[in-house]
């Protein structure tokens, strides 16, 4: 597998670290039921899925990547951080 | 009362020659990580010129000067060898000293590409890896920034704890390229 | 036999080798199978299951039967393929499966059993008693079915892995493949082309057939000179693409060593690459495949091609009087090939009626064979043409039943290959890999002329992906004979008749499998073991589905194929894990410290990647246990010193910095003035405590955070998430210094005067209190002075660059020494945090919290941070968890081991019951008994409590008592004072 970074291109897979799915950090009063998603409940969609990715031994950039997991097709990478 | 005295990171185990290939430990420089503050990389960079004649280079590039050399080094970092920072780049930049967190390899010889082949998930020929070019990645087991100098030259940097397996995977690498012939 | 003339082997260079104990003679260029055969050696080993006689059923790396074991003792390397493995020097081959001997073999009963253990005999035999399967029956089957054995001895031979980089792959060297790389590289693409012979050419070097009038193998040694003179070009031959993966990677092997006479030193075996490739085209050609009938697993029965190959390449007549039998006009070639050869052709058989034939050959049109007989070699073979039986003479039978495209590498990601009736093969489906373009026979493409303009159709459109224009390159003239099939499986019969000679299973056992039920072609397989083992059933995949078929009224393109995976051919783990053993298993972090420690006889430990001393011998003492108490006594009484640099050090700097510490840690940083140092523990998102250490504020917006040794890594990681996913907004630099500094701790009541000595400006009164930092300077070199305590002693740490560690430790210990103290290892250093009840990862071990630990009281109610919104559920505040407690012995018998569990003093030592459970433990020189810290249940509520401490693993039991976390100093005023 081989993922394109941003910030150095497209690189081995063995560089990158998974983050799991790229999800928004409820706020700290949104409630049990929200931290509880954002901790415990996942989609395990087949088919398109956005991840985090953590480029460890490359740049060390965050990335968000649009990956299918039955076609295992790339769709997009981005930087977590935005910009470039 | 006494002196401490500096030990490099390669030591004795360095330099070697394995067939085409000699591996060569750098003399220490100072080093030091620079980087810019949130929107200022304009500003390190006018900075970095002002005292040292050299702008940041964009992603996977690096500059040389007279003695100077200014690395891109990962998101938003940059390395500086050769020289003491200069005033100005602390106002606008985290500025860490790197001089002793490293040990550099200089891998010299036409074979070195097919010996970090063994090593490196990324293509360094000279045609994807021209002069100039940097990049951070993996050798074998370890994190690395790799850099080439030269036609025929190509300097390994990985954490100074790890300057002995460095030391035994390259001169693993190079004894199988070597024994090819 | 060889003959007299012809091949493409060097007549000149003749090589001995020995095979099952005897001497042989071959050329350079045979292959151990090709020299075998020339000395007319016909049985090469036994059969997996029913031991039976064994030939040379192919030439290339599909074949299932001629398997040996190579070289002897460590080395010795089994089941290599005999077809595969080139003729060097003082070659030694054994055969496999066989005891006493190749032609005699006592295991052979197995084969006149054989109505009684058919497929699946095992399943319903061998069912009791139960406990017999274990130990009585699976190490017999093991011992009498299977392959060649591993010498168990250590591996000696080196292997290598490498990366490789191209914008197109070419996958296999025959026509269709080196028109393929042709085209790309005068294109001026950066080409690989990867061929698993040594001799790239493919079908060419193996066929008579001409390319613009002169030999093909003529043709292929231009066209690969040229190839391997262009720079844009490697071709590496001897590799083996054995897998396709995600995003243009593939896995290959190259056999790098095998084939040499001596092997230079350092010389790997072989070398796995992972090729990156934009593009790939697959050239693979094409697998024969043969009929099954009765007897047809005797030496001397071979595939039609294999025996043009070994006439043709290797002046090798496989048989003196050959048969031929076939249904596609390669029968007839190969009988054409034989007549030219000067072999006595004794039957051309044609499955086809309508076929006809100009050869002066006993031509049978419409004939099948339906028997081959002959104990240790076939001898004569029976077949039926025009309703009549009858019987010719020969030592060897060509059989051909069509041929399989090799689209095994287009199925690597998920791909189901199509069913093709004009060819009955399966072809690959299209854009089954991304970027990989099949083309001649691995696409069903047969004739010479149409693979090589499909080598270059696929290279026109590999490029045009890589935005470059294919050349017209001139096409030479080649045969472009249709190929007509008609389609034969296996010819009925009442006697056995094989599918998968690898694994002995018969026509009769599919049929079975299918009548048991065994319907699906995955379930057939695993019922009969077909297609499994080295060979993954090559030659007999598609006629045990096509029986398959015929057994439960199904068509084939219905029945589907098995799953194909990786790797193609089989890749040795040495290959795999190449370089991942010894010092190559795992990166050493070496501590600057270490050669002194060394030198010391310190015995050293790993921590994580680190090697740390474990404690400093001193002569006369004779267990780790005396120098440990000795060391502690040095820290608690005099002056210790220890090396701490691989603890994690993480520069933290930027107008944000202290909102970002704020926001990672429990506690509040942002108050933290310059020159102090401050306790942190920082939580997962969860809840659960991360890792906890000191963090310094250096300066205005400058922090230096320490980690654990073992977290530092995650930590980091866990950081840059924060600062770039979670909270992009905040301005906050950091980077890892932790290789940058040497540090050291000097603990012990002497610590300040000790310091002083080294210091260049000693510290004034009042200077450097409890949890202060600063810059010093020491013995010349600018460094960094922490007042912290991992002891309970009054204690530094002392940082230098670490070009100094190495120098600064040897003065330290030494000076240490003249004040009655000297180095400590990680054995004292664990005693001195357990006797002051100070944590580790022995404690935070991922399930725990704040709360389970004490530490309730860093955790801030003002401010959002980590973990805060998961670590208030009431789940993780239950007093009734369990918290951290000290553990004193009680009674006789005073030990307390970590991993025992904690019950009540009057509970059973039963898991409902268990309260607890301890997680370090030690001898405590200063109290003078054993110590421990452990979970337990309310832990903190029931000081005072005997406990009963059961170790079922080690059978100790024991009393203890619940004791307050810290049992020494607990006021901290040796600490602070």
């Amino acid at each position: 597998m081989r993922l394109s970074c941003p910030i150095c291109g497209e690189r081995d897979r063995r560089e990158f670290h998974y983050g799991g799915a790229a999800l928004e950090r409820p706020a700290p009063e949104a409630g049990a039921a929200a931290w509880d998603a954002y901790l415990h409940l996942r989609e395990n969609p087949a088919g398109r899925s956005r991840e985090l990715w953590y480029h460890e031994s490359g740049c060390t950039a965050w990335l968000v990547v649009e990956r299918d997991t039955v076609t295992h097709e790339i769709h997009g990478v981005t930087l977590a951080a935005g910009g470039r | 009362m006494a002196e401490l005295i500096a030990l490099s990171p390669a030591g004795a185990a360095l330099p070697k020659r394995i067939g085409a290939v000699t591996l060569t430990e750098a003399p220490f420089a100072p080093m030091t990580g620079i980087s810019p503050h949130a929107g200022e990389v304009a500003q390190v960079s006018a900075a970095l010129e002002a005292a040292h004649g050299l702008a940041l280079p964009g992603p996977g590039r690096m500059l040389s000067g007279a003695g100077i050399e200014v690395l891109w080094f990962g998101r938003n970092r940059w390395l500086l060898i050769g020289a003491a920072p200069g005033d100005g780049l602390a106002a606008h930049a985290a500025l860490t000293d790197q001089s002793d967190a490293w040990v550099s390899v200089i891998v010299q010889g036409a074979a070195g590409v097919d010996v970090l082949a063994r090593l490196v998930p990324v293509d360094l020929r000279p045609r994807a890896f021209a002069e100039g070019s940097v990049i951070r990645t993996e050798l074998f087991h370890m994190p690395a920034a790799i850099a080439r100098t030269g036609a025929e030259d190509l300097r390994v940097m990985c954490f100074r704890s790890m300057a002995g397996t460095l030391v035994h995977d390259l001169v693993t690498a190079a004894e199988a390229v070597a024994a090819r012939g | 036999m060889r003959l007299k003339t012809g091949g493409l082997i060097d007549r000149g260079t003749a090589l001995r080798f020995r095979f099952d104990g005897h001497d042989y003679t071959g050329f350079r260029g045979d292959t151990l199978a090709s020299a075998l055969l020339a000395n007319d050696i016909r049985v090469v080993g036994r059969s997996f299951k029913y031991h039976r006689p064994r030939g040379v059923f192919s030439a290339g790396s599909e074949e299932p039967n001629a398997l040996v074991t190579i070289g002897r003792g460590a080395g010795a390397e089994p089941n290599v393929r005999a077809t595969m493995q080139e003729l060097r020097a003082d070659l030694e081959a054994r055969p496999q499966n066989c005891w006493p001997s190749l032609h005699w073999d006592l295991l052979e009963v197995n084969d006149w059993a054989s109505r009684f253990i058919g497929a699946g005999f095992y399943y319903k035999t061998f069912m009791w008693p139960r406990k017999f399967w274990e130990w009585v029956y699976e190490p017999a089957i093991r011992r009498a079915a299977g392959l060649g054995a591993l010498s168990g001895a250590h591996n000696p031979d080196r292997y290598e892995k490498a990366y490789a980089h191209c914008d197109l792959l070419v996958i296999g060297a025959g026509p269709a493949g080196l028109m393929a790389a042709l085209t790309a590289a005068e294109a001026g693409a950066d080409v690989i082309l990867a061929d698993e012979d040594a001799l790239p050419g493919g079908r060419l070097n193996g066929e008579r057939a001409t390319l613009d009038g002169g030999a093909g193998s003529d043709w292929a040694a231009a066209a690969v000179a040229r190839l391997r003179a262009m720079p844009n070009v490697r071709v590496m031959a001897r590799t083996t693409v054995t897998g396709v993966y995600d995003q243009g990677t593939f896995g290959a092997l190259e056999r790098v060593g095998h084939h040499l006479d001596d092997r230079p030193r350092g010389l790997p075996l072989e070398c796995f690459w992972r090729i990156a490739a934009k593009r790939a085209v697959l050239a693979a050609g094409a697998i024969e495949r043969p009929v099954a009938f009765a007897g047809n697993d005797r030496p001397g029965v071979m595939l039609a091609g294999a025996v043009r190959t070994y006439l043709n390449r290797y002046g090798v007549a496989p048989g003196r009087r050959v048969a031929v039998f076939g249904n596609t006009d390669e029968a007839h070639r190969t009988a054409a090939d034989l007549v030219a050869a000067g072999v006595h052709v004794t039957a051309l058989i044609d499955a086809r009626p309508d076929a006809r034939s100009t050869l002066s050959v006993p031509f049978y049109p419409g004939g099948v064979v339906t028997g081959a007989e002959g104990r240790l070699g076939l001898e004569s073979v029976r077949f039926e043409a025009g309703g009549r039986s009858q019987g010719v003479m020969a030592d060897c039978l060509a059989v051909s039943g069509g041929w399989n495209p090799n689209v095994h590498l287009t199925c690597h990601l998920n791909g189901r290959p199509v069913w093709d009736d004009g060819i009955a093969a399966f072809v690959p489906a299209p854009g089954a890999v991304p970027g990989l373009i099949p083309c001649g026979a691995a696409a069903g493409v047969f004739s010479t002329a149409g693979c090589l303009a499909d080598g270059a159709r696929a290279a026109a459109e590999a490029l045009g992906g890589l935005g470059l224009t294919a050349p017209d390159l001139p096409q030479p003239e080649a045969e472009d004979a249709p190929y007509r099939i008609r389609a034969l499986w296996a010819v009925p019969g009442k006697r056995r008749a094989w599918l998968d000679l690898q694994n002995d299973v018969t026509v009769k056992d599919v049929r079975g499998a299918a009548q048991e039920n065994f319907r699906s072609v995955e379930h057939m397989k695993r019922y009969t073991t077909q297609g499994m083992a080295p060979d993954q059933g090559k030659t007999s995949n598609l006629a045990a589905l096509a029986v398959l078929a015929d057994a439960t009224g199904r068509g084939i393109a219905q029945t589907g194929t098995t799953t194909y995976r990786p790797p193609y051919t089989p890749v040795a783990i040495a290959a795999m894990g190449a370089g991942a053993q010894g010092k190559g298993f795992a990166p050493e972090r070496r501590t600057t410290s270490d050669q002194a420690s060394r030198k010391r006889g310190a015995p050293m430990i790993e921590a994580g990647l680190w090697y740390r001393p474990s404690y400093f011998p001193k002569g006369g003492e004779r267990t780790w246990r005396e120098s440990c108490d000795r060391e502690v006594g040095w820290v608690r009484n005099a002056v210790g010193v220890t090396d701490v640099s691989t603890l994690g050090k993480i520069d933290i700097q930027g107008p944000d910095a202290g909102a970002f510490l704020d926001f990672v840690y429990t506690g509040t940083f942002s108050t933290l003035k310059p020159g102090r140092v401050r306790y942190g523990i920082m939580l997962r998102e969860d809840g659960h405590v991360m890792d906890d250490g000191t963090t310094a504020c250096l300066g205005e917006g400058h922090y230096l955070m320490t980690t654990t040794t073992a977290a530092a890594g995650p930590v980091m990681r866990h950081l840059e998430f924060v600062a770039q996913v979670l909270r992009p907004e905040l301005d906050v630099q950091m980077v890892s210094v932790t290789e940058q500094w040497a540090q050291f701790a000097v603990a012990g009541p002497g610590s300040r005067d000790f310091l002083n000595g080294v210091l260049d400006a000693p510290m004034a009164e009042g200077d450097f209190p409890f949890m202060a930092c600063g810059e010093v300077s020491v013995m010349g070199v600018q460094g960094r002075l922490f007042r912290i305590s991992f002891s309970g002693e009054h204690a530094y740490e002392i940082a230098v660059p670490a070009r100094y560690g190495d120098a600064l430790f040897r003065a330290l210990v030494t000076r240490a020494e003249g004040m009655g103290g000297g180095a400590y290892g990680m054995e004292a250093l664990n005693v001195l945090r357990l006797e002051k009840g100070l944590l580790t990862h022995a404690e935070m071990h991922g399930r725990v919290t704040c709360h389970d630990l004490g530490l309730s009281g860093l955790m801030s109610s003002r401010k959002d941070y980590i973990g805060r919104a998961a670590a208030a559920r009431p789940g993780l505040v239950d007093p009734e968890r369990e918290r951290l407690v000290a553990l004193h012995p009680v009674g006789i018998e005073k030990r307390l081991l970590p991993g025992a569990h904690l019950f009540a003093h009057d509970a059973p030592a039963v898991r409902e019951a268990a309260e607890g459970y301890v997680t370090s433990a030690c001898h405590s020189p200063t109290l003078g008994h054993p110590i421990a810290l452990g979970f337990l249940k309310s832990g903190p509520e029931r000081l005072g409590e005997t406990l009963r401490m059961v170790d079922h693993l080690r059978g100790v039991e024991t009393w203890c008592v619940v004791r307050p976390l810290c049992s020494y100093d607990p006021k901290g005023e040796r600490t602070r004072g």
